[in-house]
């Protein structure tokens, strides 16, 4: 009965991770198969003459490739580093601070960015960025993306700073290092794998970013590769499907390199289940 | 443990978290305060009012609330509409038990399956937008897409997602992009409980079904409260169908990010579009209160 019992339970097992596969992995195919089809289709195929011709074609779009190589690069690689230091610095301070209120903070700051975001804070938000004239700059991007995305990279930090263990940090105060020593020293290399998380997810955001780069940039030289893409459209307004699909591959290619490369690192997880 | 000398005196706590706080005032409390002016203004981006706002009182939100039409598609009482069953669909239904039943069914498992379904689910979270939207757009194609392709040989013919079913074709999309993280979070939940608690309960001969329900579900209670409160504000929020359906056809899938989107950047009329995020923003609110209530009460409970 019990082996049976534990037979019955691997089909289920199987039959749930086949179903989750497919649910997960079919949307994707086109996007791997359809840049090596000398045939703009629709429909998935695994290409009778595979060709590399599409992304020549995509090369020579100097603009497109402008946007991904220059303007996708600066707003990820200074988004990702504004978020990972600054919610390090703030997540270590709730945590090591007896700051009145902390817990409390935390929980509520996530909950209040994830109600004043979007496109309902994007009108006062786009007006903010003009009194400081910032608009069409990447700077005035940047901040934005910071500040919709810092209180939940300090949630998800907290539960990692709040893991690791106190007493090197202790023993580095008993020795006279000061505040700011301990964190860079002690504390940063215990919490890198953290660090990482919060890394890679902002540069996704960073990278992915479509509505705030949309309403806030104005010059075609400073738009990103979310917008670019649609210069592969025809006048008539349909898009070139076998460069539109090139393109996206290559500007897939960056998140999916960068997260692979920290999961065999490091490990991308959460720590500690999130607490409130 | 609270009796230890804290490794942070106040003072330097407060001054680490100085530019976290900059932030949280410049884009967070500001627009808040700020939309909340504006949505009483009749705010727009060119012309008089543009420089010099006149307030309107509660103009905008009786526009909002007009009863006669508010109900007929492309208005703000169908939005809502659409919006909540848009969050229960791929929110609650999808994500949340979606992303509970992976790190349920990978509980204490090791090896490459693993970690090959896992990447794959997190792919799905972090590639852009715009191409998650193309790679759907050529899956739900009617005449050439991948899942028409499967349905026909089954014998369940072409149906059209993006024209008939456009609205349930979104909530698989979000759900399908967005469950990475409800895994991830139940996942680091998981890994936090006893060893002890289940082989216990496996000595004593419990069923599957038995060591969710009793021991497993009780002690992610307050994770899956935490993790529909931030999926429900988040698929709330979300503008990404816009990019697979631009909010069409006709309305039916003009979740409210987009409807305040049109309002207040096609058309740009600011103030009325100040009123719909406020009015978003009041009902979040009670969504959060309503499942903090919850937990709270079954907390008494048990």
């Amino acid at each position: 009965m019990r082996k049976f019992r534990k037979l019955l339970g691997s089909v289920y097992y199987y039959l749930f991770v086949a179903l989750v596969v497919a649910f997960f992995g079919l949307p994707l195919l086109w996007l791997i198969l359809a840049p090596f089809n000398s045939r703009s289709y629709l429909a998935v195929e695994i290409p009778a003459n595979p060709t590399l011709d599409n992304f020549r074609a995509v090369f020579q779009n100097k603009f497109a490739m402008h946007a991904l190589t220059q303007s996708n690069l600066i707003l990820a690689v200074w988004t990702m580093f504004g978020i990972t230091l600054i919610s390090t610095l703030t997540a270590y301070a709730l945590s090591r601070a007896r700051i009145p209120g902390r817990n409390y903070m935390t929980y509520s700051l996530m909950l209040f960015s994830s109600v004043v975001t979007g496109t309902a804070a994007m009108v006062p938000v786009f007006l903010i960025i003009s009194r400081m004239g910032l608009i069409d700059s990447y700077l005035g991007v940047i901040l934005v993306i910071i500040g919709g995305n810092l209180p939940a990279a300090i949630f998800i930090m907290r539960d990692f700073v709040d893991g690791i263990p106190r007493s090197y940090e202790e023993s580095a105060v008993v020795s006279g290092a000061s505040p700011f020593q301990v964190f860079l020293d002690v504390a940063l290399p215990l919490v890198r794998p953290g660090m990482m998380v919060i890394a890679v997810w902002a540069f996704v955001n960073a990278w992915g970013a479509f509505l705030i780069p949309f309403v806030l940039l104005r010059s075609p030289n400073k738009l990103p590769a979310s917008t670019a893409i649609y210069s592969f459209y025809t006048e008539a307004g349909t898009p070139n499907i076998k460069l539109v699909s090139a393109y996206a591959l290559l500007y897939t290619l960056p998140v999916v390199v960068f997260y692979l490369f920290i999961n065999w690192k490091y490990g991308f997880r959460f720590f500690g289940g999130i607490k409130r | 443990m609270e009796q230890r000398r804290p490794i942070l005196s106040l003072k330097t706590g407060l001054v680490f978290l100085l530019p976290a706080f900059v932030f949280v005032l410049l884009f967070l409390i500001v627009p808040f305060v700020w939309i909340i002016i504006i949505s009483f203004t009749n705010q727009s981006l060119t012309g008089v009012t543009a420089l010099h706002p006149q307030f309107v009182g509660l103009g905008n939100y009786l526009d909002l609330f007009n009863f006669s039409t508010w109900m007929t598609r492309g208005n703000f009482g169908s939005s809502l509409f659409i919006t909540m069953e848009f969050v229960i669909g791929s929110a609650l239904i999808g994500q949340v038990l979606l992303g509970l039943a992976l790190a349920v069914a990978f509980y204490h498992r090791k090896g490459t399956l693993r970690e090959f379904v896992n990447t794959l689910v997190i792919l799905a979270w972090i590639i852009p937008d715009v191409v998650v939207a193309f790679s759907w757009g050529a899956f739900l194609n009617r005449d050439y897409g991948t899942l028409n392709a499967i349905l026909n040989a089954i014998g369940l013919g072409r149906p059209d997602w993006q024209l008939q079913y456009s609205l349930f074709a979104i909530i698989i999309f979000n759900t399908w992009r967005g469950t990475a993280f409800s895994m991830l979070l139940f996942s680091s939940a998981l890994a936090t409980i006893p060893p002890s608690y289940m082989e216990t309960a496996e000595v004593l001969g419990a069923t599957f079904w038995q060591k969710l329900r009793d021991i497993l579900l009780p002690l992610l209670r307050g994770n899956i409260i935490t993790d529909m409160i931030l999926i429900t504000l988040w698929t709330f929020n979300t503008f990404s169908p816009f990019l697979l359906t631009g909010g069409g056809p006709s309305y039916k899938t003009e979740v409210i990010s987009i409807f305040t989107y049109r309002v207040a950047f096609k058309f740009f009329q600011f103030g009325e579009g100040g009123a719909i995020a406020v009015v978003t923003m009041a009902i979040n609110f009670v969504l959060v209160m309503v499942y903090l209530f919850i937990l709270r009460r079954q907390a008494v409970y048990s």
